[in-house]
């Protein structure tokens, strides 16, 4: 392996910069039992609230019958959507400017809807009050199937909304159609596959829930919430809710200890609202704390896109091109959370790793009586979907044309002289050297032995398959000529201050959930600096004292704020050696920089620690410049950052049962420089078992008349340390040529790696059977069904 | 309203409490120990786990009142302030996990598992947390810091905690 992909120190331990896998600070108080998330969060005179939900997927209100509920000890209030329309609350906007209901006023759109508030003095009066109120419903034949959805003969489901003659919510294209449909007329083969992306859940262990203290006397609200992006809902609380007097200073967010967040705690919640509107209301904190099943039956689900893939190639193998045609049901309403140009967020990226200029990419979008949602689950705005439909409609080819899925990568890789590179959707890929990864890979695990295995097993009647992905991610959005969020550019920022004594406190626009920020941030600061990371503490959360950024989902921290982190610490390296060039008597060129001082250029014992350095920042600094060590810095990227990798997947069936084991993963991924490689091993691991469970477990089920079939943790199979593998992981380094530290971001990676790793590795297993596709989640059940019809099983 | 006696993390309790109290919520919101976490509502995530006598139990199952006379053990009260049990250890040194909220849990799960059985393999720890759910972490270090746990509570060498990142 080149030396180039090697992880390289410039800084010692003791300062533990870039590269050094140090222990995350965060960890102290989380082992301890010491973290404080939302529902620890315990304010005098708090009340309670739980949330009445609609049985059915589509009904009229008839009447809520609150008498009975108001009776029981302890329950306080019932809200309703009457309630809140007094105070025109009963309505929101989502943040791709669709309109949701808070509550409603007469009718319900999908199971398990808001429909009433209980408020009272315990969370178990509150739960009583919830299951006295009576409600009557006249069901209505809810609309489920989002083909059916758009049948002439389909009724209307969003009545509400002018104009809204049909189901249909909008329609996007990405490419070049015509140019498309001559290369696929006119080549040698074609291959085309339906597929479904099935509608799945963030599941983070921690639900959603908040405190809304809402304070009369002072007309300020704050709210504790689990948001992954706090600035941007003061902002949106404040535009909403300004007319009642709760202007931007007056609202304070506090996003405290998150337990997961994976995109699912981004939007805005119906609970939310109603808990801030009966704070203002009765001047008490308000605590709403969502249970599991409620978490996975009403709040956002992510992906549920139908995808036909079509792949056009020589019969050699060469690709020539792409065509996607996509469906997405959105539910009730569109509450994806994309920035507001990309509807389908950046599935454009669907033309993947590979040299060919020509794609046409198409997706329609559909109302139907499920819940609203599509949010980036661990995924930067439905990669997920569009790497899946590339990698499956890759395999297909290779499949067809009888030819090695891993030589046909090979030959049809970007390739690493050929960036920046200008995809045929549009998007101009950063970096990559996907040659190095797959090369990697295959070493890692064997992959020539592994089919000289498989052919052997093959004779002698034994399924084994072996599965491929080599994806181009796309992250950190965004630069602000095309991204934004509700007209906020999404940009994010760093501030430093260093004290006297030469420690830090370092404050971001983004929001940590697990990605161990306080440690991260810490190490690009002390690679700048040379101030040991140890002494950086970092604060994110609090939007009273940090400053403005657009939070973290989409692997946008290291892009974005990690971006801000380094530009904010050089400005105050510049200062660091003016000051230093002051104290030591030399001009500012006569000085050297190694991590942690300066120092006169031939004399290296002529230094000035940086601690040395701000101490006189605040002692003796030179007169004329300011006095103090704090910089601010908001880093507007220049383009977005695309990570890759490569994954290789080794799987074995039981070809009676149907049971699929995943004997190994070996996955190889580019972050470019990596800041904390044991942080960026733990986030590949972690994204590696959720990329397994849609691939193998996970799906939300309903039937015909919108009923979840799986709601509980008891039927939704969030896999366990026994199904997960041990996984197997390594590293390539491409770094980003436009960020400050080379960095490009790795969360999402993993998530949208596997699951077509997977797959490609059980329809490897199959495929002298004549199998072609299976969509995900594959389990035994649909393998061992597909044995039966094939006379194996 | 029922008068019930507990032992938790070694003091002694007593309160009167609903009998339909679960334990969690009397841990939680009667004693104010916030380390034990709720992380679903169908006794599949282990995120309440808890000890009852020693026994590892998801404390949203078992009724406050069944724990009348018993010895309540928390993620609070498995070593002093300022210091770490061999588990916490494991799991920091180990990058055992990430956002933390099911991480109480998992420790005071796998302080049973190591009681029952102070060195086991990497298929007895997987099977012995299988009860616990983690979103973030895919396991691999989870089984790693129990694995640490272990050697350091045998009084064995401890295991290198790099990266086998390659």
């Amino acid at each position: 392996m080149d030396d180039k992909h090697k992880i390289q120190c410039k800084t010692s331990k003791a300062i533990s910069g870039m590269g050094h896998s140090m222990k995350r600070k965060e960890d102290a108080r989380f082992v301890k039992g010491a973290g404080n998330y939302v529902d620890d969060v315990k304010l005098p005179g708090m009340l309670y609230m739980d949330i009445v939900r609609s049985p059915f997927a589509y009904a009229k209100i008839k009447k809520i019958h609150t008498e009975e509920a108001l009776k029981i000890p302890g329950v306080v209030a019932i809200v309703t959507g009457k309630d809140l329309e007094q105070y025109n609350l009963h309505w929101m906007p989502t943040l791709m400017s669709d309109t949701q209901m808070v509550l409603p006023t007469d009718t319900v759109m999908y199971q398990a809807q808001e429909v009433a508030a209980v408020i009272a003095t315990s969370r178990y009066a509150a739960r009583d009050g919830r299951e006295a109120v009576m409600v009557d419903y006249e069901p209505m034949k809810p609309v489920i199937d989002p083909f059916k959805a758009l049948e002439p003969d389909a009724p209307v489901l969003r009545t509400d909304k002018e104009g809204q003659d049909s189901n249909h919510i909008w329609h996007w294209e990405a490419g070049d159609k015509e140019k498309t449909e001559k290369i696929f007329n006119e080549a040698d083969v074609v291959v085309k596959e339906q597929m479904h992306i099935p509608r799945i859940h963030v599941a983070s262990i921690e639900t959603c829930g908040c405190v809304a203290d809402y304070n009369k006397v002072e007309n300020h609200l704050t709210m504790y919430m689990t948001t992954q992006a706090p600035h941007a809902i003061r902002t949106v609380i404040a535009l909403v809710a300004g007319h009642v007097g709760l202007t931007e200073e007056k609202v304070r967010v506090i996003s405290p200890d998150i337990g997961g967040g994976f995109g699912g705690k981004v939007p805005v919640y119906p609970g939310y609202v109603i808990a801030i509107a009966v704070s203002f209301l009765v001047g008490k904190p308000i605590k709403w704390i969502e249970d599991r099943s409620e978490n996975l039956q009403a709040d956002s689900f992510a992906r549920d896109y139908h995808i036909t893939a079509e792949m056009a190639a020589t019969k050699e193998g060469k690709i020539l091109g792409t065509r996607f045609k996509i469906l997405a049901d959105h539910g009730y309403t569109d509450a994806a959370a994309n920035p507001s140009k990309y509807p389908t967020g950046l599935f454009s990226i669907g033309t993947g790793s590979y040299n060919y200029d020509t794609a046409f990419m198409e997706a329609d979008a559909i109302y139907t009586n499920k819940p609203p949602g599509g949010v980036a689950y661990r995924c930067s705005f439905r990669v997920t979907e569009a790497v899946h439909a590339i990698e499956r409609i890759t395999d297909r080819l290779a499949q067809e044309i009888g030819k090695d899925p891993a030589l046909l990568r090979l030959e049809n890789f970007i390739k690493k002289e050929e960036f920046p590179w200008k995809s045929p959707t549009g998007w101009e890929y950063d970096s990559g050297d996907y040659e190095a990864g797959l090369l990697k890979a295959m070493e890692v695990i064997n992959y020539d032995e592994l089919r000289v295995e498989q052919a052997e097993k093959r004779a002698k009647g034994e399924l084994m398959g072996i599965g491929i992905s080599t994806f181009t991610e796309i992250v950190g959005a965004g630069p602000s000529k095309d991204f934004d969020i509700l007209g906020i550019k999404m940009f994010d920022s760093a501030e430093i201050r260093v004290h006297p004594t030469g420690k830090a406190i370092a404050r971001f626009g983004t929001k940590s959930q697990g990605q161990g920020h306080e440690t991260t941030y810490a190490q690009i600061i002390a690679e700048e600096l040379g101030i040991p990371a140890e002494h950086i503490q970092v604060e994110e959360g609090d939007t009273d004292t940090a400053p403005y950024g657009l939070g973290t989902y989409a692997s946008r921290s290291t892009p974005t704020a990690g971006a801000a982190a380094a530009m904010a610490a050089r400005k105050l390296r510049d200062k660091a050696k003016k000051i230093a060039a002051h104290l030591l008597e030399v001009s500012e060129d006569e000085l050297e920089w190694e991590p942690g001082k300066f120092f006169v250029k031939g004399a290296p014992e002529k230094a000035k620690t940086i601690q040395e350095i701000v101490f006189a920042a605040y002692t003796n600094h030179p007169q004329g410049m300011e006095a103090g060590f704090e910089a601010t810095h908001y880093y507007d990227p220049p383009n977005l950052t695309f990570p890759s990798g490569a994954y290789i997947c080794v799987v074995d069936i039981d070809n009676e049962t149907g049971e699929i084991k995943i004997r190994r993963f070996v996955a190889i991924d580019d972050c470019g420089h990596i800041i904390n490689p044991m942080i960026v091993q733990g986030q590949v691991h972690g994204g590696l078992t959720q990329g397994m469970a849609p691939a193998m477990y996970e799906e939300l089920i309903y039937d015909e008349e919108g009923n979840i079939l799986n709601g509980t943790f008891m039927d939704y199979l969030v896999p366990t340390a026994v199904e997960s593998p041990n996984w197997e992981t390594g590293h390539t380094i491409t770094p980003s040529p436009h960020h400050p530290i080379g960095a490009k971001g790795v969360g999402e990676s993993p998530t949208v790696g596997a699951p077509p790793a997977i797959a490609n590795a059980i329809v490897d297993a199959l495929s002298h059977l004549g199998v072609t596709h299976i969509d995900i989640p594959i389990t035994p059940h649909k393998v061992w069904k597909i044995l039966r019809e094939k006379g194996v099983a | 309203m029922k008068n019930i006696t507990v032992k938790i993390n070694g003091e002694e309790k007593t309160l009167d409490i609903e009998p339909r109290l679960l334990l969690v919520h009397l841990i939680r919101e009667n004693l104010s120990m916030t380390g034990t976490h709720i992380g679903c509502d169908t006794s599949s995530c282990g995120a309440c786990t808890v000890l009852l006598d020693g026994k590892s139990v998801k404390s949203c199952t078992v009724l406050a009142v069944q724990a009348h006379g018993k010895e309540i053990t928390t993620i609070e009260g498995i070593a002093a302030p300022g210091e770490m049990h061999p588990l916490q250890e494991g799991f920091k040194e180990n990058h055992g996990l990430h956002c933390g909220f099911c991480t109480p849990g998992m420790i005071m799960r796998g302080m049973e598992l190591l009681e029952r059985n102070p060195n086991p393999t990497e298929d007895e720890i997987r099977w012995g947390i299988s009860g616990n759910l983690c979103r973030c972490t895919g396991y691999n270090n989870i089984v790693k810091a129990i694995q640490y746990a272990g050697a350091k509570m045998r009084g064995d060498e401890l295991p290198d905690t790099e990266p086998e990142f390659v």
